[in-house]
């Protein structure tokens, strides 16, 4: 089922300071398409939880509309519209077994749609199977490990078969080993249920990872929409390419000067846009070491982590942070002077106004 | 070097042992010997014999008997009443948003307030003198109804006064450990029901009661051995003549044995204390019993 969010508004009444308002979700204006699975990213406090609970029906929206499909559900009460949800503590009852969970919301169904018990048996073991925990099925929450207390939750919201399924931070209480076991599970479950769904995350590395499509949070304002990889590629403000990318990007003071855009002295590349000061981010990846490089730095340190072999460096002219990151592609990267210079990958290096909004060039 | 460390660690225990041993083990003991000495004299600490009389003839006296009745009625009615009061009150005061404390304060005075006080308000409540009606014998005629004389008046009237009186003074404290038990029910339980379309009903009797059982199992507990020791309420509300009132208990029984106008008969009490201890013992296990089936602890 796809979903459009329409002028969606949240304000909160401030408990601290009186009369004054706290907007946590400002004017939404999205479609989130059918079957897709879509990642809410944002830092802490970005008002993606609040979305979430605004399409679930848990908070009612201040203006704005919600639909999913072609129905408005903006009136309806959470049970009515369809949704099933994992809370990020996994909200599993205590004291009933898995199968008494998973079954927990089938037995509230009345009238018409009233299930047999050999039915709704039969539907448990069929979502039960489907995250992979059918052989946990008396166990008691306290018994199971978090990843298999996380499926028992997924469980518990797809037995019946909701149209949205959403997730508030589904990975946070795991272990690093077990996120990426997890989030390859729900790429999987989300795959062969074909149920649209939302996830909030604050972690961008998660929502890289399997998304379709990524929404992009900053104070209740949506900054980016898109496939992972293209906004990683062409972010459209500081803020969404700062917040992407591990390590993160360095960014530097610049200005440019007929038509070229300059780091302290150095001139880096070339642009149309007009003379002004301005905000350089270059990704870690776009460094490429060079003896005649254009871009010229301290040298400190290489550091190996892994996989990756980076350069650390340092420009007075660097905001991001004290070290430079440039990954290199030579593992056994070896570097002498006191001084390092680099050649840019254009498609790596961004240009910002002051008002952080990227520059085409 | 093991045998030394035992020999400290008994020192360590031995002022507690001592106070325990002393105050507690000892008369625990003496009691128990007390109950099966007969003819006991209390000025010269003779007795002549040992065996079960004294258990025979508190068995057998109507004013024991009367104080078991009494008891178990207060037990039986005041029990559930005031836990079931308790939860109603408790998820009214969760349930409220403004202001929540005042009542919670409300609720929470009697707690604090001198037994013996509050039974004097009863009384004067209840009480029909010659001069005045009583404020609630005064509501009764109102409603068209006579007047009752719920001090000294027949034993039904009494027994409501009393089991009125005691609900009203352990309300506080179970509504006290009730609401925050509430309180601390995860809010996310509440919305995945919600979500799940389930009822108010359903949401109360499998998720909430559940969730406060451990509370709940605590309050039927102590409730229950709180009311089999009422003393001090009855006499507040009746006077120390218990047995001329008809509305002795069992601790008030024992109490009279030892020092009432009748009293001097430290063996006759030791016997009905163990019999009240043996009641209190099996009710208790029989409640852990119980709730191991229903009682769930996270």
């Amino acid at each position: 089922m796809k979903i459009i969010l329409e002028n969606l508004t949240k304000k909160f009444i401030s408990r601290d300071h009186k009369n004054s308002v706290v907007i946590a979700v400002n004017d939404f204006n999205i479609e989130i398409p059918d079957g897709k699975l879509v990642g809410l990213l944002g830092p802490s406090g970005c008002g993606k939880s609040t979305t979430l609970n605004l399409i679930c029906g848990l908070e009612e929206p201040t203006e704005g509309k919600i639909y999913f499909g072609d129905i408005d559900v903006t009136n309806l009460p959470p049970e009515n519209r369809g949704v099933g949800m994992v809370f990020q503590n996994y909200a599993l009852y205590p004291h009933l077994t898995v199968r008494q969970n998973i079954v927990f919301p089938l037995e509230n169904l009345k009238g018409p749609d009233k299930m047999s018990k050999e039915a709704m048996e039969e539907k448990a073991m069929e979502v039960a199977r489907l995250v992979q925990i059918e052989t946990l099925m008396d166990r008691k929450p306290s018994e199971m490990s978090g990843g298999q207390q996380q499926r028992v939750a997924i469980a518990r919201a797809l037995v019946k078969t909701p149209g949205v399924l959403l997730l508030d931070e589904p990975l946070s209480n795991l272990d690093a080993r077990l996120r990426l076991q997890t989030r390859e599970q729900i790429r999987r479950i989300q795959k062969e249920t074909g149920i649209t769904t939302i996830f909030v995350t604050h972690d961008q590395e998660e929502a890289m990872s399997i998304s379709d499509l990524i929404i992009v949070m900053k104070d209740g304002i949506i900054q980016q929409v898109g496939k992972p990889q293209e906004v990683y590629n062409a972010p459209v403000n500081l803020f969404v390419a700062r917040f992407l990318g591990t390590p993160a990007i360095n960014v530097f003071k610049g200005q440019i000067k007929d038509h070229k855009v300059y780091i302290g002295e150095d001139a880096i590349m070339d642009t149309k846009a007009s003379d002004q000061e301005v905000y350089v981010g270059i990704r870690p990846e776009g460094f490429v070491p060079s003896e005649k490089g254009v871009f010229t730095c301290r040298f400190d340190r290489i550091e190996t982590t892994g996989r990756d072999t980076s350069v650390v460096c340092h420009n007075e002219n660097c905001i991001s942070d004290e070290d430079i990151r440039a990954i290199v592609d030579d593992d056994l990267y070896t570097h002498k002077d006191k001084v390092i210079r680099f050649n840019l990958k254009v498609h790596k290096t961004y240009v910002f106004s002051m008002d952080e909004k990227v520059i085409d060039e | 070097m093991n045998n030394k460390n035992n020999l400290k660690g008994w020192l360590y225990l031995l002022p507690a042992m001592v106070f325990v041993g002393v105050f507690m083990v000892y008369p625990l003991l003496d009691v128990l010997v007390y109950s099966f000495e007969e003819s006991y004299n209390f000025a010269s600490q003779t007795y002549n014999g040992i065996g079960l009389y004294n258990y025979s003839y508190v068995l057998h006296d109507p004013y024991f008997l009367q104080a078991i009745k009494n008891t178990f009625i207060l037990v039986i009615i005041t029990v559930p009443l005031s836990t079931g009061f308790a939860l109603l009150i408790s998820l009214a005061l969760n349930s409220l948003t403004k202001l929540k404390d005042l009542f919670q304060t409300v609720f929470f005075l009697p707690y604090v307030t001198n037994t013996l006080a509050v039974g004097l308000v009863f009384m004067i409540l209840f009480k029909k003198t010659a001069y005045s009606e009583g404020l609630i014998n005064l509501l009764l005629n109102s409603f068209g109804l006579s007047s009752v004389d719920f001090i000294e008046g027949p034993y039904w009237a009494k027994m409501f006064v009393l089991c009125f009186y005691t609900i009203w003074v352990v309300l506080p404290f179970k509504i006290l450990i009730l609401t925050s038990a509430l309180a601390s029910v995860n809010k996310d339980y509440y919305n995945v029901a919600r979500i799940d379309g389930t009822s108010k009903l359903r949401i109360f009797t499998k998720i909430t009661l559940p969730m406060i059982s451990p509370s709940l199992f605590y309050l039927i507990i102590t409730g229950f051995i709180g009311a089999f020791k009422a003393y001090s309420d009855v006499v507040a509300l009746f006077g120390t003549d218990l047995n001329a009132a008809g509305m002795n208990t069992i601790v008030g029984y024992v109490y009279d044995m030892l020092y009432g106008n009748s009293g001097g008969y430290p063996s006759f009490a030791s016997a009905a204390a163990l019999i009240l201890f043996a009641i209190v013992l099996t009710i208790t296990v029989i409640n852990l019993l119980v709730s191991k089936e229903n009682v769930h602890y996270q």
